[in-house]
């Protein structure tokens, strides 16, 4: 069965190019989806991934203990799901890390179990 | 006094000066970066967020990332740099003076300078907004270097000016750190930056996009308390009647961005009306062996364009080593370029004729946002269409690139000026782009 | 301890009375409300020395300011603040305006303003301000008419009289003022100062001190002023220019600044709140409009701020500069324009209002009446700035780029005798953040050199004193502060 997030006619604007095409998902009876109004696959494929699983990369900072800097920037190296971004962001809150930390760094293995670390964005010296 | 030596100059270590230096030291030429900040990478460094590199790398990197790729060849080429330390004067023979607080005066001299030193945000002085001057009040870049290299808040509830992408990207920026924003107005009636982070920015928070309104009013005397905003008409003047007042304790405006150009100016080279030098096909300022790239010379969309401009820059100032330094060539006639209908400026401003034969490459923006228009390139002296090209739509947004070797579209020898236009398509056919 | 003199107010008026007095062996005080000084009607001023000519014979304004322009030589020399006669012009762009400028200058002459003249010739004109408009058909040409930096001068002023002795107290508003036994007791929000004289410069407020003691026999409406400021280089004056006058002000001018850049300004409107600097879309519109009509081609691209002053009106049209009933006051109120043009004239008539109360001024034998030139990054040349740099690196990091201001700059304007304890004090005393990007860059080193020459926090560091605050918190307090409330509902 759908969730009533998916049940529901959902309107999604099309990022993959400048042109913005605004592309309509409506389920009928039966739970299969109507996809309208997009202008390339690349649209299509977009709207389906918005419309089943909205997925977004985080990007924020985290806070440094001795560091050249007082806070390094992260990001998660996969996109995660839309509706967890502000548990992560608070998990990330809480933790103070320590240099020298170098890009890629792995500074939270698999956040809070969605299958994504959170990696340092650029290297960081001690003070 | 320091002294220095280098084939090449490169003011500004940003994302432009970086990899110019790297083309410029492939090549075997010494190269010396001089950066005004603690360290390489410029902007880059605050622009925490995703977005750059997919041109460059083929994959979705964030500023620090982008910049870190090539701080680490910088390094690995073991390209000098001068870091904390500012330029004070360019002279004609390419005498370059700075300081920092190490070496007191510093003096290099050089073949060759490449003109790094990227963009500036426009103010609210430039914009004139009515009312007050109180704390709060930030452009959305120096909110971000707050934000995300300082580690302040400079506010909880905002209101942001300008809906570029800087400002909608500290929108979501701000949301994410347990602020609020209560609105991004924006005086045109479209959205000024990418529809990617209209959805991602706003939408994806529910912060309301205000489109034709603009901040008329600043309150609080001592701090910022909230702002007026209202409607505005076509000539941006505001329609009475439609006054708003938005409660917030800090305002941000993401009004544009202007090339940095006052050492260039100082140093005696012409600019054009986008602040950024005038430069001919090879990216020459009118000072010779004075070359420019990156945001100094005209604001990019993205990185990986700076950096392909860079590179060009870099190849270029080789060449002008190898080929012109030190010989006495004669200044060549030039073709102008002129931005016509539609067009906000073109660059080159100058085409030399003895290069037309090569592919030049041409950059500009539109002013307004068009669909189904046609781009025009005209010889004013002959009154002859030289390259037209249809596109389905335009935003000022969206710098447009055309490559043309003006040869074989057989521009005359005598052409004196090169006008481009952007107009609607002569007759409405439907056709693929 | 009981002051000889306490004066209330640190705008021009208040500061150069002080400097003034500071040459006598003398107990003085200051105190100013707002937390620096220079920052009411002193600050937000068209920085004009006037001639002198344009007040009316009938008031005491017009014999001072033709005095006051001639002591600014001397002053000049000895507290080294920005100044320059450059000469100003009113504009006549009709035939029959020509009279009113004649009989100025006959008048002007008459009563002592050096070699006015009143030209005709287009060409001459034209060659002394190219950017006029070519509507001028005469000009009345003020030689001695310069251009000074009104809040510069101040901190000149203020830092002379502090080095010589006189006690600055900032973030002091008076709020009660008693009279007995010939000692004046002056209070403010949390100190109480004892005083044989008190000197009442309170520019917008002096009514209402007056009013402490009893003497309501004048009031002040705040009048305000807008102004746009351009970007050096937008544009090259070499000339004041006022339109003819009109009765409530000189019009609005065209003027260079001494640091390059041109401000079009002020309008004249009468308001009631005393703290509104706030500029206005019609305000902003008049001015332009209005100096359109002296130089039509103004560089409306190169625009890099606006803001508003509030001049500090009497209803008696003069200065109010009084021995009063009260044995020891006096008020110094109502210093419009030409006020700032006749500070020092004004100081000598206080010290002379003093005398005749019989305080003995007596020369202090340690009296230095210098105050030394501050040492600007861009006055120094390529050798001197190398020779600085060697002796003291803080020369070598730019921290302002706009305006290339070193971190030593802002160090001496922290340090200096009543130095600058906000971002506005150091904007305002060595000028990072005038810039055209307003502050974009060295704000935020701003801010971190006053948290650690001033030993406060960086949410502590204000723009111009309480309640201002650039930063809320740290990133990150407000999600912890979240995740807090979260587990304590829980």
């Amino acid at each position: 069965m759908f969730n009533s997030s998916q049940s529901a006619v959902k309107v999604i604007r099309c990022i993959v190019c400048p042109s913005g095409c605004t592309i309509t998902a409506t389920p009928d009876q039966s739970g299969n989806v109507n996809f309208e109004g997009y202008t390339c696959n690349r649209g299509l494929e977009y709207a389906k991934q918005e419309y089943y699983e909205p997925k977004r990369i985080i990007t924020t900072t985290m806070r440094v203990e001795n560091g050249f800097l007082p806070l390094i920037p992260v990001r998660t190296d996969t996109p995660i799901l839309k509706d967890k971004l502000k548990d992560v962001l608070k998990e990330i809150a809480k933790i103070k890390v320590q240099p020298p930390i170098k890009m890629g760094d792995i500074l939270i293995e698999n956040v809070l179990g969605l299958d994504a670390n959170i990696i340092a964005s650029r290297n960081l010296n001690k003070i | 006094m320091k002294k220095y030596e280098a084939d090449v100059v490169i003011i500004g270590g940003g994302s432009a000066g970086m990899a110019a230096a790297i083309e410029v030291k492939k090549a075997g030429l010494d190269v010396l970066i001089i950066e005004r900040d603690y360290e390489l990478g410029g902007i880059l460094l605050q622009c925490i967020h995703v977005g750059f590199g997919l041109h460059e790398f083929g994959e979705e990197l964030t500023g620090p990332q982008y910049a870190q790729k090539f701080i680490n060849q910088v390094n690995e080429l073991e390209i000098p740099y001068l870091l904390d330390t500012m330029v004070i004067e360019i002279t004609q023979d390419k005498t370059v003076y700075a300081v920092n607080n190490k070496d007191g005066l510093i003096m290099v001299e050089s073949k060759a300078i490449i003109l790094a030193m990227g963009c500036r945000e426009r103010t609210r002085g430039a914009i004139n907004i009515p009312g007050f001057r109180p704390a709060g009040i930030f452009t959305a870049g120096q909110a971000q270097r707050f934000v995300n290299i300082e580690g302040y808040l400079p506010g909880k509830t905002f209101v942001i000016l300008g809906s570029g992408d800087i400002g909608m990207i500290m929108a979501r920026r701000l949301t994410w750190e347990g602020c609020e924003v209560k609105a991004v107005v924006e005086i045109n009636p479209y959205v000024s930056g990418l529809i990617r982070n209209q959805v991602q920015c706003l939408e994806d928070f529910n912060i309301p996009l205000i489109l034709g309104y603009t901040v008329t009013k600043i309150h609080g005397k001592e701090k910022i308390r909230g702002v007026t905003i209202s409607k505005v008409d076509t000539n941006f003047d505001r329609i009475v009647g439609s006054d708003r007042f938005i409660e917030c304790d800090a305002l941000l405006l993401s009004v544009g961005l202007i090339p940095e150009n006052e050492l260039t100016l100082n140093a005696g080279a012409e600019l054009s009306s986008n602040n950024g030098p005038v430069v001919d096909n090879n990216l020459e300022s009118t000072i010779e062996g004075v070359f420019a790239c990156g945001n100094v010379l005209q604001v990019h969309d993205l990185v990986d364009m700076v950096t392909a401009e860079a590179k060009r820059a870099g190849n270029l100032a080789i060449e002008y080593i190898n080929e012109r330094y030190g010989k006495e060539v004669k200044r060549e006639k030039q073709i102008r370029c002129i931005a016509g209908d539609n067009v906000g400026y073109i660059k080159p401003d100058l085409i030399n004729l003895s290069d037309i034969s090569k592919e030049t490459m041409f950059t500009f923006r539109v002013k307004y946002p068009d669909r189904r228009i046609q781009i025009q390139f005209r010889d004013k002296e002959n009154n002859q269409l030289i390259y037209k090209k249809n596109k389905v739509y335009v935003i000022p947004s969206e710098m447009v690139e055309i490559k043309l070797n003006l040869e074989e579209n057989q521009i005359d020898t005598g052409c004196q000026h090169l006008i481009i236009d952007v107009v609607p398509r002569p007759e409405v056919l439907i056709e693929e782009e | 301890m009981i002051y000889d003199v306490i004066i209330i107010g640190g705008g021009v008026t208040g500061c150069c009375i002080a400097r003034t007095l500071s040459k006598y062996d003398l107990k003085i005080a200051l105190l100013e409300k707002k937390a620096d000084i220079s920052m009411g009607t002193t600050k937000a001023n068209s920085g004009v020395v006037h001639a002198g000519y344009a007040a009316d014979r009938q008031y005491i304004k017009r014999h001072l300011s033709i005095h006051g322009n001639k002591l600014y030589t001397q002053a000049y020399r000895e507290l080294n603040f920005p100044f320059q006669r450059i000469g100003s012009f009113v504009v006549a762009v009709e035939d029959s305006q020509i009279k009113d400028l004649e009989d100025e200058r006959k008048k002007g002459i008459q009563d002592g303003v050096p070699n006015l003249e009143l030209i005709f010739d287009k060409k001459r004109i034209k060659h002394m301000e190219p950017s006029l408009t070519d509507d001028a058909v005469a000009v009345l040409h003020a030689p001695t008419a310069g251009l000074v930096s009104p809040y510069e001068l101040t901190f000149a002023l203020a830092e002379n009289a502090a080095m010589n002795g006189v006690k600055f107290f900032r973030s002091h508003e008076v709020v009660k003022i008693k009279h007995t036994d010939y000692t004046f007791t002056v209070r403010t929000f949390g100190d109480e100062f004892k005083c044989r004289n008190l000197i009442n410069a309170a520019g917008l407020y002096s009514a209402n001190i007056s009013k402490m003691l009893g003497l309501d026999y004048f009031d002040i409406m705040p009048r305000k002023g807008e102004y746009i400021l351009f970007d050096r280089n937008a544009m090259h004056l070499n000339k004041i220019l006022f339109p003819i006058p009109t009765v409530v002000s000189k019009g609005i001018l065209v003027c260079p600044t001494l640091h390059g850049n041109t401000f079009v300004g002020p309008n004249a409107q009468n308001i009631t709140d005393t703290e509104d600097t706030s500029t206005t879309e019609a305000g902003l519109k008049e001015i332009l409009e209005g100096a359109r009509k002296l130089v039509p081609n103004l560089p409306l691209r190169a625009s890099i701020r606006n803001f508003a002053g509030l001049r500090a009106v009497p209803d008696t049209h003069d200065f109010i500069i009084d021995n009063t009933d009260v044995y020891g006051f006096i008020n110094v109120a109502g210093i419009l324009s030409p006020g700032l043009t006749s500070c020092f004239a004004i100081a000598e008539k206080v010290k002379e209002f003093l005398e005749l109360l019989g305080v003995v001024m007596k020369v202090k034998e340690d009296y230095n009446p210098i105050r030394p030139r501050p040492e600007r990054f861009k006055d120094l040349s390529k050798e001197e700035l190398d020779q600085k740099i060697q002796e003291d690196p803080t020369w070598g990091k730019i921290i302002c780029r706009c305006e290339m201001i070193p971190e030593r700059e802002i160090l001496d304007a922290i340090h200096a005798p009543v130095g600058a304890r906000t971002v506005d004090g150091i904007k305002f005393r060595c000028r990072p953040g005038m810039g055209r990007c307003d502050g974009g860059f060295c704000r935020p080193r701003v801010i971190e050199i006053l948290s650690r020459e001033l030993n406060i926090n960086y949410e502590e560091v204000t723009k111009k004193g309480e309640d201002t605050n650039y930063l809320m918190c740290h990133t990150k307090d407000l999600l912890l502060n979240e995740i807090k409330r979260g587990e304590e509902a829980e």
